[in-house]
């Protein structure tokens, strides 16, 4: 029903990995709920075995050479050529970090050089000292012009949206971010004072919210429930309670939430 | 020689004039050394609070009684801000260099003594005013080491950001100031003052490592202290580099002109990474010399080793961006800095690959500062390895600012550098004192040290698999999977004082080993380098590390032995 961008879809498939059910979730992170989660829960868990069997292997060497007594196997150890002690393992690291930055930069495009399609659905998020709201821009599509000076949180414009502007009468404010499932979403992430970091851990996402930018991170949300949203960069005293919940439900589900506070807001 | 001299003007100068008001490098070195103790002790304690707060956040604490949030934020950035700058940075690029640069060069002194000590007062200044920072109305900055504007452009966004924040700001530009001299010094230094014969290809690999990092610091302290004194300017003078238009902060509009937030970022970035390389390229340099004495064999591939240190110095120039991955810098130049990061794995795995190679070609001496040695390696390793993890964009979006990467820094950076700092000590302590320190108390000191430092950040991973932000305070609201952390929190906790603890050991040792320690008599290590001299050479001929000699009863030549017993 809502397709996402083909070309985005392309580039997430031709990241190649190794399938294996081992390796498919990290077992210390959240459960995922985002469409490019599963190859990037796979891209960590492949990263993590090699690089831990790595440590292993070092300390193992570690150990082996702190163990080690008498002077007789010096000169035979001694022997061995530097190209298989140095040269031939290099090489493989270097065949490694080579995979490392060629999966890295295929996966890095697929979810940010492309913009979203565009029938994904818009919502607006902006954080203010310590706080998340969500904005749904209303049945016009469109978001209202927001004024600094407008800002009045105790009267009711936390955003500073200007009355002035027709586009804004229907936009909806939130502070939980409600959202259907199977849909890809683009955020509008804006911030009012300082910068801020919109982390979400179940749909593995995170960026910043920088005060005078409009940055845009969009992704497709796979599984309904809830998840948590944190504030990833300090942000003052407040930061540690500076978090939301995001909620993803059936797609009729969400429409009834939005029809409701649409409603609510044209009377 | 210096410890003769020293002791025959010790009555004729009075103390203030040899050990305070000095420009004797021997002395600032220890000068160095006094001031980076007093600086770790609080760093240390600062660390403990915010562990002890972090398992038990509802109890009041002894001497500080119940930390508020905003006491919690200001405990992580002058642990951090004393942590890098005055252990981290002081240590390895002043106070060793002031130890050992001109006699491992073969100088007579430094190139510009009265500077050097300029830079060590400087410093010292520095450090007051940073802990002043505590006693003013609000406190200490709350914004982190890194102080991203606006929060740390405007003085109502939080508590601390008023005086605090300016005190911060003129602390660390005093130390940028203080850095480039010590680093001017330096480098005209091993320029110009080697001794004849002293050749590139004969320079000790801890020399090398001095002349990146002296060049590294000249580069990016310059753009740390322009950015700091934009930063007071956005704060006093009514500029707006770094706030942007509309800025609301706290119900008022702040932002007059169009800053941007992003433009820090890049300054500071653009020193705090290259930060990283100053602070463990010496810890690098002496690993290989370190490694090459206690094995008794030369280090293999001295150019490779040599050009390593240099082009990671280089490539810590470029990588700055990865710090930004998710800051709302153009997606592109994100890509770029992925490849510049993946591409400083390289050389780096160069040098661990031949320390790997050096431990098994020889019999090691398995002494306290070699041990050191080897935890340096073991946390370089384990730190670096997350590395190739961080510097893929992806990745990094989900791990950045979340305990893995205070994991990854406190092994590769903070455990690594400091465990380096240890073996130098244990290594180059019979310079400051002519005795040894005690192995047993070492050895002791470093088992439990490395296993309480493994205990407290490996863990630390986990955690930030989970997702745990850093600067958090406490573990509540709508991330409840982080209750399960709980337990976890509290094994570090506990490394933690562990770790805390173990360093009571090694200052027992250092008071005890300096009055009644074993005297170390000339060149106790057997080292071939220069500082274990007697006497200033005035034309050497070897190369730093020609151990392994099977032939005489020596199985090693100094560099300042004459050319003519081994030709």
């Amino acid at each position: 029903m809502f397709p996402v961008c083909p070309h985005r879809n392309a580039l997430i498939s031709s990241v190649s990995l190794p399938h294996s059910a081992i390796l498919a979730a990290v077992p210390w992170m959240p459960g995922n709920g985002a469409l490019h989660g599963a190859i990037f829960d796979r891209l960590m868990g492949w990263n993590l075995a090699i690089l831990l069997a790595l440590f292993l292997l070092a300390h193992l060497l570690l150990i082996a050479a702190l163990l080690r007594r008498g002077a007789a196997s010096a000169s035979s150890a001694a022997k061995i050529p530097s190209l298989l002690t140095k040269w031939l393992p290099l090489a493989g690291l270097c065949v490694l970090y080579v995979w490392m930055a060629v999966t890295a930069e295929r996966l890095w495009a697929a979810d940010r050089f492309a913009g979203p399609a565009p029938a994904s659905m818009q919502v607006e998020v902006t954080g203010v000292q310590f706080q998340w709201y969500f904005r749904y821009p209303g049945q016009d599509a469109a978001f209202g012009a927001t004024r600094p000076r407008l800002i009045d949180a105790a009267g009711g414009n936390p955003l500073g949206i200007d009355p002035a502007d027709p586009r804004g009468h229907d936009d909806v404010i939130s502070s939980v971010l409600e959202l259907p499932a199977g849909r890809e979403v683009d955020l509008r992430l804006r911030s009012q004072d300082v910068i801020h970091g919109l982390f979400i851990p179940g749909m593995r996402l995170k960026q910043n919210a920088v005060p005078g930018m409009v940055l845009h991170v969009h992704f497709t949300l796979q599984q309904p429930g809830s998840y948590a949203i944190l504030c990833s960069q300090v942000c003052g005293m407040g930061h540690a309670r500076m978090q939301a919940t995001l909620r993803v439900v059936p797609p009729a589900e969400f429409d009834r939430w939005l029809s409701t506070r649409e409603h609510a807001v044209s009377r | 020689m210096k410890q003769a001299r020293t002791a025959a003007s010790d009555t004729e100068r009075g103390f203030l004039r040899r050990w305070i008001f000095t420009a004797d490098h021997h002395a600032i070195a220890v000068q160095y050394f006094l001031l980076a103790l007093a600086a770790v002790a609080v760093g240390t304690l600062l660390s403990l609070l915010m562990r002890v707060h972090r398992v038990w956040p509802d109890t009041p604490l002894p001497f500080f009684g119940l930390v508020k949030p905003e006491d919690y934020l200001a405990l992580v950035t002058m642990h951090g801000t004393l942590m890098i700058f005055f252990v981290l940075t002081v240590v390895p690029q002043s106070a060793f260099p002031n130890l050992v640069l001109t006699r491992q060069i073969g100088a007579s002194q430094m190139a510009f003594p009265r500077l050097n000590a300029a830079a060590f007062w400087i410093t010292a200044a520095s450090l007051l005013v940073l802990l002043s920072a505590f006693f003013v109305p609000g406190g200490a900055p709350i914004s982190g080491w890194a102080n991203y504007p606006p929060l740390s452009a405007v003085p109502a966004a939080g508590p601390g950001q008023a005086t605090g924040m300016d005190l911060w700001l003129v602390s660390i530009g005093l130390f940028c100031i203080a850095a480039i001299l010590a680093a001017v010094n330096f480098l005209v230094t091993i320029l110009t003052e080697r001794c004849a014969g002293m050749t590139w290809s004969r320079l000790p690999l801890t020399v090398w490592s001095w002349l990146v990092t002296s060049i590294l610091t000249l580069l990016a302290f310059s753009v740390l202290i322009a950015a700091v004194v934009l930063l007071l300017c956005d704060r006093h003078f009514g500029t707006s580099f770094f706030v942007p238009m509309g800025d609301f902060v706290n119900g008022r509009v702040v932002g007059h002109g169009d800053g941007s937030p992003l433009l820090w970022l890049h300054l500071f970035w653009f020193f705090g990474h290259p930060e990283v390389y100053i602070s463990i390229l010496p810890g690098m340099g002496l690993a290989s010399s370190l490694i090459a004495n206690f094995t008794r064999r030369p280090v293999p591939g001295y150019r490779l080793m040599a050009s390593a240190l240099v082009l990671i110095g280089l490539l810590g120039l470029m990588v700055w961006g990865h710090h930004m991955f998710v800051s709302g810098m153009n997606p592109y130049a994100g890509a770029a800095f992925a490849l510049t990061t993946m591409a400083i794995a390289v050389p780096s795995s160069a040098e661990v690959l031949t320390w790997l190679a050096m431990l098994f070609r020889g019999r090691m001496q398995r002494t306290t500062s070699m041990l050191f040695m080897l935890g340096f390696l073991s946390f370089f390793i384990a730190g670096g390895l997350s590395g190739p993890i961080l510097a893929q964009p992806d990745l990094d979006g989900y791990l950045h600012n979340t305990f893995f990467v205070v994991a990854h820094f406190h092994l590769v950076m903070a455990m690594a550098g400091v465990f380096s700092i240890f073996a130098g000590i244990y290594y180059w302590f019979p310079l400051m004192t002519g005795r040894l320190m005690n192995e047993t108390l070492g050895k002791a000191h470093f088992w439990i040290s490395l296993i309480a430092a493994y205990g407290t950040f490996f863990p630390m991973h986990f955690a930030g698999l989970a997702g745990e932000p850093r600067h958090y305070e406490r573990l509540t609201g709508p991330a409840h999977s982080f209750a399960a952390l709980l337990p976890l929190e509290r094994g570090i906790t506990c490394a933690a004082l562990l770790l805390a603890a173990a360093q009571l050991i090694f200052l027992w040792n250092l008071l005890q080993s300096a009055r009644r320690g074993r005297p170390a008599g000339a060149n106790p290590w057997k080292a071939t380098t220069l500082e274990w001299a007697p006497a200033r050479a005035a034309r050497i001929t070897h190369g730093p590390y020609e151990y392994g000699f099977r032939s005489s009863e020596s199985d090693f030549i100094s560099q300042w032995e004459a050319e003519a017993e081994w030709e």
